[in-house]
């Protein structure tokens, strides 16, 4: 194959005085061909690329409207990027278009998938514009598949990179959301967790409710744990600690909502809930504790 | 520092004033062991509201008292546990099991009120 190429290139060379002068040409000038070429072509371009996009439903999170205006500026800066060689600009873009759709739900497959494209398109581009001049489509693409390649790496990083800053500062908020402690009636505490109990947070929630315990003077806390997915050995011994400790300050733990799976959790690894009052769900529970302290809920008539 | 044991109607009260040494908790286990019988007291607030530490030799006295409390015919409530000591109590596995703990002095004499009432 590759004997077949060589020779079909030196014949080329002998017969087309042109080709040599084309090899001499630096990858700089093909590429400022290249760019010249994409930059006539933008419109054409740019619309095969939006509808080969809406074929392979490829950002079904947007409008058309959406897809069309952010293909003219991914495609502005995608020849930029290619005439410059510069990628700072390029990288800043792709951080600031993956802001703006990260939120929308575009997933990252999308994002390569759409530069993909696009590389494809153009290539195709030149296939058809150079398909009489093999030598010079080698060339072309020589100059114009590293750089293409560089810039789908850059898009694809850039974007993957914005996500996963979206995601250390979604997990600093969950982290910082402190879970509250709430007086529902007096001396009553109802504190709801939700979501992943680790020992850093179990910490935090245990002192949080000891000192709400402390400064509301409650006899009744009622802990819910509806909203936890998940229970291991040690979060349901922080649980028993958290028991353990407000019964120290005077006050009875209900705890409320244990789903069945967190219920055979917690009788497969044997934690000791003797001491622990549950109730099946958060009105059950805030119904005994109303008992507890004496309280008599009375519906006094018929809603209107 | 030796604490000083009050009595108030069928209560005797006993306030920790600082950290007080293993004698001292000695002393105030003999004290009260002693004075329960003595007044005929039906119970015994112990407030450590002032301890800002509880060690493993605290504990377990405040547990030995009140069960020998119980034995000579009388309750005891444990009041006044800081959060930050009720938390490292519960760490270091200190949970005071069987002895009946209220948040201050005046829940424990409401709680212990509660309960001269429910069983006269």
């Amino acid at each position: 194959m590759s004997k077949r190429d060589s020779s079909s290139k030196d014949s080329g060379a002998r017969n087309n005085p042109g080709v040599d002068l084309v090899r001499s040409e630096a990858p700089s000038e093909l590429l400022r061909e290249l760019v010249a070429h994409l930059r006539q072509n933008r419109t054409q371009l740019r619309e095969e690329w939006v509808v080969r996009i809406t074929e392979t439903r490829l950002l079904t999170a947007m409008t058309k409207e959406e897809i069309f205006a952010e293909a003219t500026s991914v495609y502005d800066s995608y020849v930029e990027a290619l005439e410059t060689e510069a990628f700072e600009a390029l990288q800043a873009y792709a951080r600031n278009l993956s802001e703006r759709i990260i939120p929308r739900g575009v997933e990252t497959h999308e994002v390569v998938g759409i530069v993909l494209l696009l590389r494809d398109v153009l290539a195709r581009s030149l296939f058809a514009k150079y398909q009489t001049d093999f030598k010079k489509l080698n060339r072309i693409l020589d100059a114009y598949e590293p750089a293409a390649n560089r810039i789908a790496n850059t898009v694809a990083v850039g974007f993957v990179q914005e996500r996963e800053r979206v995601i250390r500062q979604q997990q600093e908020a969950i982290r910082e959301l402190s879970t509250p402690v709430l007086q529902v009636r007096e001396r009553l505490l109802i504190l709801p967790i939700i979501g992943v109990i680790d020992p850093q947070r179990a910490r935090q929630l245990t002192e949080q409710l000891l000192r709400g315990i402390r400064t509301n003077r409650a006899k009744v806390v009622v802990i819910d744990i509806t909203g936890v997915a998940a229970m291991d050995l040690t979060v349901a011994n922080n649980l028993v600690q958290t028991v353990e400790a407000s019964r120290l300050l005077g006050a009875t733990v209900i705890v409320t909502g244990l789903s069945p799976e967190i219920a055979q959790t917690l009788v497969t690894i044997g934690v000791d809930l003797g001491k622990m009052n549950t109730v099946g769900d958060l009105q059950g529970g805030i119904e005994q504790a109303e008992r507890l302290l004496g309280y008599k809920v009375e519906k006094l008539a018929e809603p209107r | 520092m030796e604490v000083p044991i009050l009595k108030q109607g069928a209560v005797l009260i006993a306030t920790f004033q600082a950290a007080l040494s293993d004698a001292d908790l000695n002393h105030l286990r003999m004290g009260l062991v002693q004075q329960v019988v003595k007044f005929r007291s039906r119970a015994v607030i112990v407030d450590v509201t002032a301890m800002d530490v509880m060690d493993s030799f605290a504990s377990r006295t405040l547990r030995e008292i009140a069960h020998m409390i119980r034995l000579r015919g009388a309750e005891t409530v444990i009041v006044g546990i800081q959060p930050e000591v009720a938390f490292a109590m519960v760490q270091l596995g200190l949970t005071l099991e069987g002895v009946a703990t209220a948040l201050d002095l005046e829940e424990g004499l409401a709680y212990l009120t509660q309960k001269f009432k429910n069983t006269d």
